[in-house]
């Protein structure tokens, strides 16, 4: 078996259900000739074409817009916002019209597309290459927000995302594009929408994380086991709507103590969602507050490096709110 | 002001007598349903009315030229003369209009005007303005990777021409050369805006800028339309791009039933329009040809009038929605 990085395993991941489905396409910009700026569709349009692997003009609302009128017209689009910090030309697109196609048909018209957007804080990348948009999509019912961090888990669900008959918001963080690589199977293999994965059992303290900090959650949690001897369940929620709520929940009766790490500011984010539902559905298992941390209430990563860093949790921050909750 | 003839021959579009009946008939019934309408908002029943009144022309003109099912039409909230020409019912516009289980477009969950149909090929519909646009381009892109010979007709009133959603289906449609017709139909207002602050220039001739053929045509002249329109379906339909129609009609009623538009507009304007009332028009044209009588014009008025009235019951009788039903068919299954 192949070890691959996310960024290989997502490319995978498209390739083989163009392969097997000829109403997959892809289209975005420069996704074709340039093989798009992260190398993701790199090869495609050579294998495809240029109307399968198509570069449209920079015009985001048109991209989402035009995949929604091919999906109605009896293809599979995969749309890619080059950015997930451009994606507001896209809202109307999104959530006034593909998240509501079914409901507001009554259910005559679906809309099977699937939105590519890398996020995430990467150096260099300052205000406008590295926000965290989740929040601002999973308010919207009908529609579907993934965040899969492990490569084997991209390249299942975005064939997930692909073959469902929903919209699907399919978040990639760009810091983990390279960051390791795992074996990831050549055959088909399901990791449906919906369902969050325990990467790592523990009695004593449940850790929510997604992206770059779920990485940074596992590698602290290996610490405080080795010196501590306190043991974390890390839960990955995989898709952040609409939640798996009964894999979180049963962590935290598990543990009795849930902190949530994510990189987007905490006001009206995801986590609070699972935090709200965690102290709602799970308060007499708990044994201490429910914890959050993130970004602070500023609007985006600095480019400059020290403010940059200042921005994302840091394996600091982390360790001490996670030693902070198991001593609660 | 004069009031124009109508201008084309239906002999010349190939139009026989039975076209000309039914581009009738349909122009009639769109009247008459939205007369309806408005009776029901008045008594209390209907708790909002968009109308078409005005724009029957243009509406029957350009969709005359739609295979229902076999075509993708992108309609806005005031085409409810192109819907039923394509086959929906004045009972499945009277069952939306009072927002009823079995409304066809929404099962009682949107306003009027919002069409949807996946039988007609008609694209659920919504209210921000000018959003259907680029999904139109959409589907007109996937009959053009297919190979298929199928048009897409996409509508929208002239202040659907302002935002960047019209202007990036219009590029994206030069640029691949998309079977797509954008029917504009220019009624003179958005709400209360007259065109004057809306539109700079044509509309029409901005389609030379996106590379393709754009036409201005009348827009109460039920043939200039259709032929206009023929064109462009034939040029879609040879793979040869897009075309760009504005019809230059007029919006006879308000906005809609919650709007007053005596605070914008004289009484005169809507006066002298109603000289050019396109169904006036069609009949004259129709009856100098010898191609109607008035004891047959007499006979049709008082069938759609049977019609509409059979629908309208039916449609208030009808049963609404569970309502626990606003819990439903939030995502598809796969």
């Amino acid at each position: 078996m192949a070890t691959k990085n996310l960024l290989q395993a997502i490319h995978e991941g498209l390739a083989e259900e163009m392969r097997s489905d000829e109403s997959v396409m892809v289209l975005g910009e420069d996704v074709g000739r340039a093989g798009g700026v992260f190398r993701v569709t790199q090869g495609l349009q050579e294998e495809f074409g240029d109307a399968r692997v198509m570069d449209t003009p920079l015009a985001e609302s048109l991209i989402v817009g035009s995949a929604i009128g091919l999906s109605v017209n009896g293809m599979r689009p995969v749309a890619e916002i080059q950015f997930a910090d451009f994606i507001p030309p896209a809202f109307d697109q999104i959530v006034n019209e593909a998240a509501k196609f079914y409901y507001r048909s009554n259910g005559d018209w679906s809309c099977p597309i699937t939105i590519r957007a890398p996020y995430g804080v990467v150096p260099g990348g300052a205000l406008y290459h590295s926000q965290s948009i989740e929040a601002w999509f999973c308010n919207t019912p009908g529609l579907k927000v993934v965040a899969p961090t492990f490569p084997a888990d991209a390249k299942a669900m975005i064939k997930s995302s692909i073959r469902d008959p929903n919209p699907v918001l399919f978040l990639e963080h760009k810091r983990t594009y390279r960051l390791i690589k795992e074996e990831v199977p050549e055959e088909d293999y399901d990791v449906p929408l919906g369902e969050a994965r325990v990467h790592r059992e523990g009695a004593d303290i449940t850790v929510v994380a997604y992206g770059l900090m779920l990485y940074m959650a596992l590698e602290v949690a290996e610490k405080l086991s080795e010196e501590h001897g306190i043991e974390t369940e890390v839960v990955e929620p995989r898709t952040l709507y609409p939640l798996d709520r009964e894999s979180i929940l049963d962590s935290a009766k598990k543990t009795g103590k849930v902190l949530v790490i994510s990189e987007a500011n905490l006001t009206g984010s995801v986590s609070g969602e699972m935090a709200a539902i965690v102290a709602r559905e799970a308060f007499e298992w708990l044994d201490g507050p429910v914890m959050r941390l993130g970004a602070p209430d500023v609007p985006a990563a600095a480019f400059a490096k020290p403010m940059m860093d200042y921005f994302v949790p840091s394996a600091e921050k982390i360790e001490a709110a996670m030693l902070e909750l198991a001593r609660y | 002001m004069a009031i124009r003839e109508t201008s084309a021959g239906h002999e010349a579009l190939g139009l026989d007598e039975h076209d000309l009946r039914r581009m009738h008939y349909h122009m009639l019934l769109a009247r008459r349903v939205d007369e309806r309408s408005w009776i029901l908002n008045r008594q209390g029943k209907a708790a909002f009315v968009i109308s078409c009144q005005g724009q029957e022309a243009a509406q029957v003109g350009a969709a005359f030229n739609l295979r229902p099912g076999n075509d993708f039409l992108y309609p806005y909230y005031r085409d409810s003369g192109m819907t039923m020409l394509l086959g929906q019912t004045p009972r499945d516009q009277f069952l939306s209009l009072l927002g009823k289980k079995e409304d066809p477009n929404s099962g009682g969950r949107q306003m009027p005007g919002h069409y949807s149909s996946r039988r007609l090929n008609i694209v659920t519909s919504s209210a921000p303005v000018g959003i259907q646009y680029p999904q139109a381009a959409g589907s007109a892109l996937a009959y053009k990777m297919r190979g298929e010979d199928g048009v897409v007709l996409v509508c929208g009133g002239e202040a659907s021409t302002s935002g960047g959603d019209w202007h990036e289906a219009m590029n994206f449609a030069g640029i691949h050369d998309l079977p797509l017709v954008f029917l504009v139909e220019n009624n003179v207002y958005a709400i209360s805006v007259h065109a004057s602050f809306q539109v700079a220039g044509s509309i029409a001739k901005r389609a030379e800028g996106y590379g393709f053929p754009g036409h201005e045509v009348d827009g109460n002249d039920v043939l200039a339309v259709y032929e206009a329109a023929r064109e462009a379906f034939g040029r879609a339909r040879a793979g040869e791009g897009p075309t760009l129609i504005e019809a230059k009609t007029y919006r006879m009623t308000a906005h809609s039933s919650d709007d007053d538009d005596r605070r914008y507009r004289e009484r005169e304007e809507i006066e002298e329009w109603r000289k050019k009332d396109p169904i006036v028009r069609f009949e004259k044209y129709l009856m100098e040809n010898g191609l109607l009588e008035q004891s047959e014009r007499d006979e049709i008025s008082d069938r759609i009038k049977a019609e509409v009235a059979e629908a309208s019951e039916y449609a208030e009788n009808a049963p609404f929605a569970d309502p626990e039903d606003v819990l439903l068919g939030v995502y598809a299954e796969a």
